[in-house]
């Protein structure tokens, strides 16, 4: 899906430059779920503006598996849904900017509420909604653009930790159920590995790749729950948070 | 009770033995009545809540009601006992009868017209221009910063001391009103706009960018909506300042209008006009801003942002 070869990237102020990513590679398979963790401050965002084209690379290549850019979702970590639209507005944000709101795209849109519980709710504003419920109706507002590629930054880290592990196996059981590629970008250990195919380790600013490691877990159920319960999931967390450990040296209340 | 009724019509037998059914109607009832006690004592402390909410209310009313009714029983006993001197000070019935006579002229539309038209022109002058300004200041972050110390140093002149300077450029009349009307409130109207506008969640911006949006998307679908009640707090300073600056351009070049009343006024020592004018602009001020409370309430009920708060 995409490849990132040998990227470097720095941020310029008159304090001088700062050094972001440096000779970074990887490379994405199409389908996959990959997340990225990494030491905070370490420049995980400027990764994913890089791949969303916001930024682009100063040394090195991105390349993407076909000749044209992929279309992009983006999911932050406030859902950013606005006040003064009711979801169904919200969630045709994308469309409209794009102009592309057709009786296919309502359709579709009023498909994807229905599938995910909030058909109900299409009408009301974002504030009477509980934060898993907003959680989703931000993700219909990326997937109405049926995006090739997610990127996820953080967007569960706003929850408290019941609503948190609630929303993940959702919306993880949703991105896989309609066959995205997804990065996420977490601190959470945890949640890396148990929503990902792979994690890739990175170092602390500026970001390099110390670890790809792919993930195997012999689950009983398709929950991140069983996910978490596999016999390989604490072999895999502990070589996580000694790499991790290193790079951030005695700072570990980051993880 | 749809429960019950399913199991009735489940079990036909049942219907045709009068004291089952006696006993089925019996624990209809009483469930139903409890629920109906159960609502009638939440009902009675909500009663209770909303009777005590008005009640504070409209003891509130009643004693701002009494303060406007003390003074100005105050002053009328004032004035006719001699303690001020009437000619100067005026009274509550002086200044009716004074009011009424306007009335009979029929002057007094003429001239409330007159500054309420100004008025209302100015203002809506004053929010399109500092709009139309602020989004082009947002717009051109090169531009906001040329301009930046020359919108600080027009903001803070005295723009009375403008009035004289608008007549000799543009002349008398309700053009010279108007820009004077306007000189109060633009200049800290874009300011206090532009500043919204800057602090716009950079996030929201992200997400229009991420979905594909450009300047004019970021502008139309996060900047200005997210600003609205930005919008409204200015417009509610900036109809008050609409009326002084009408009020001052009047007094330099009014031939109609409240601020020509006040100054004709004092220049042939009607103290008692000066005063009806003062008082009539006082309950205008006041009517205005209520106006705009009132579309702000409705915006707010509409957009569900009411609740959040």
């Amino acid at each position: 899906m995409i490849t990132f070869d040998n990227v470097s990237f720095a941020y310029h102020s008159l304090r001088g430059e700062t050094r972001a990513v440096s000779r970074l590679s990887f490379r994405v398979e199409p389908k996959s779920f990959v997340s990225m963790v990494g030491p905070s401050g370490c420049g995980k965002s400027t990764i994913l503006s890089l791949i969303a084209g916001i930024l682009s690379p100063q040394e090195g290549e991105i390349r993407y598996d076909s000749d044209k850019k992929p279309v992009i979702g983006y999911m932050l970590q406030k859902d950013h849904l606005f006040y003064w639209r009711t979801i169904w507005q919200n969630c045709l944000l994308g469309p409209e900017i794009q102009k592309t709101v057709d009786e296919n795209t309502k359709a579709r849109l009023a498909q994807l509420l229905r599938e995910y519980g909030l058909w109900e709710f299409k009408d009301k504003k974002p504030q009477e909604l509980s934060g898993g419920m907003r959680q989703r109706a931000a993700l219909i507002r990326t997937l109405i653009l049926n995006p090739e590629l997610l990127l996820l930054d953080e967007p569960f880290s706003a929850l408290d930790f019941q609503t948190r592990l609630k929303v993940s196996d959702d919306i993880a059981r949703i991105i896989r159920e309609q066959e995205k590629t997804a990065i996420l970008i977490t601190h959470d250990l945890q949640e890396a590995i148990s929503l990902g195919d792979r994690v890739l380790v990175l170092s602390g600013r500026p970001a390099r790749l110390i670890r790809d490691v792919p993930i195997r877990l012999t689950k009983s159920g398709d929950d991140l729950l069983s996910a978490r319960n596999a016999p390989e999931f604490n072999g895999y967390f502990n070589m996580l948070w000694e790499d991790l450990r290193e790079e951030e040296g005695d700072n570990e209340g980051h993880l | 009770m749809r429960d019950i009724c399913r199991t009735r019509s489940q079990l036909p037998g049942q219907e045709k033995n009068p004291e089952a059914a006696e006993r089925m109607d019996d624990e209809e009832n009483k469930p139903a009545g409890r629920v109906k006690d159960r609502k009638k004592t939440v009902m009675s402390d909500q009663e209770r809540y909303v009777h005590e909410h008005r009640k504070k209310h409209h003891q509130i009313t009643a004693l701002r009601l009494f303060i406007l009714a003390a003074f100005l029983i105050l002053w009328e006993i004032a004035a006719k006992t001699g303690l001020i001197d009437s000619f100067f000070f005026a009274s509550p019935s002086i200044i009716a009868k004074c009011f009424l006579e306007l009335l009979e002229k029929n002057t007094l539309g003429v001239h409330l017209a007159a500054s309420i038209g100004e008025v209302l022109f100015s203002f809506a002058l004053i929010i399109t221009l500092s709009l139309a300004a602020a989004v082009l200041l947002w717009w051109s972050d090169f531009l906001s910063r040329i301009l930046e110390p020359f919108l600080v140093v027009l903001n803070s002149l005295p723009k009375s001391a403008l009035a004289p300077l608008i007549i000799v450029w543009i002349g008398t009349g309700t053009k010279a009103i108007i820009a004077a009307g306007i000189s109060v409130a633009l200049f800290g109207s874009i300011i206090s706009l532009y500043s919204g506008f800057r602090e716009t969640d950079e996030e929201k911006i992200l997400l229009v960018r991420c979905l594909g949006g450009r300047k004019r998307d970021v502008l139309a679908k996060v900047v200005l909506p997210s600003g609205i009640p930005n919008i409204f707090s200015v417009m509610k300073v900036n109809i008050g300042l609409a009326l002084v600056g009408v009020v001052i351009g009047e007094f330099f070049a009014g031939r109609v209008g409240l601020g020509y009343l006040i100054i004709y006024g004092t220049q042939v020592f009607q103290l008692d006009l000066v005063l009806t004018s003062i008082i009539l602009l006082c309950i205008l001020a006041m009517l205005m801003y209520q106006a705009l409370q009132l579309i702000e309430h409705r915006y707010y009920r509409k957009t569900g942002l009411e609740n959040m708060k």
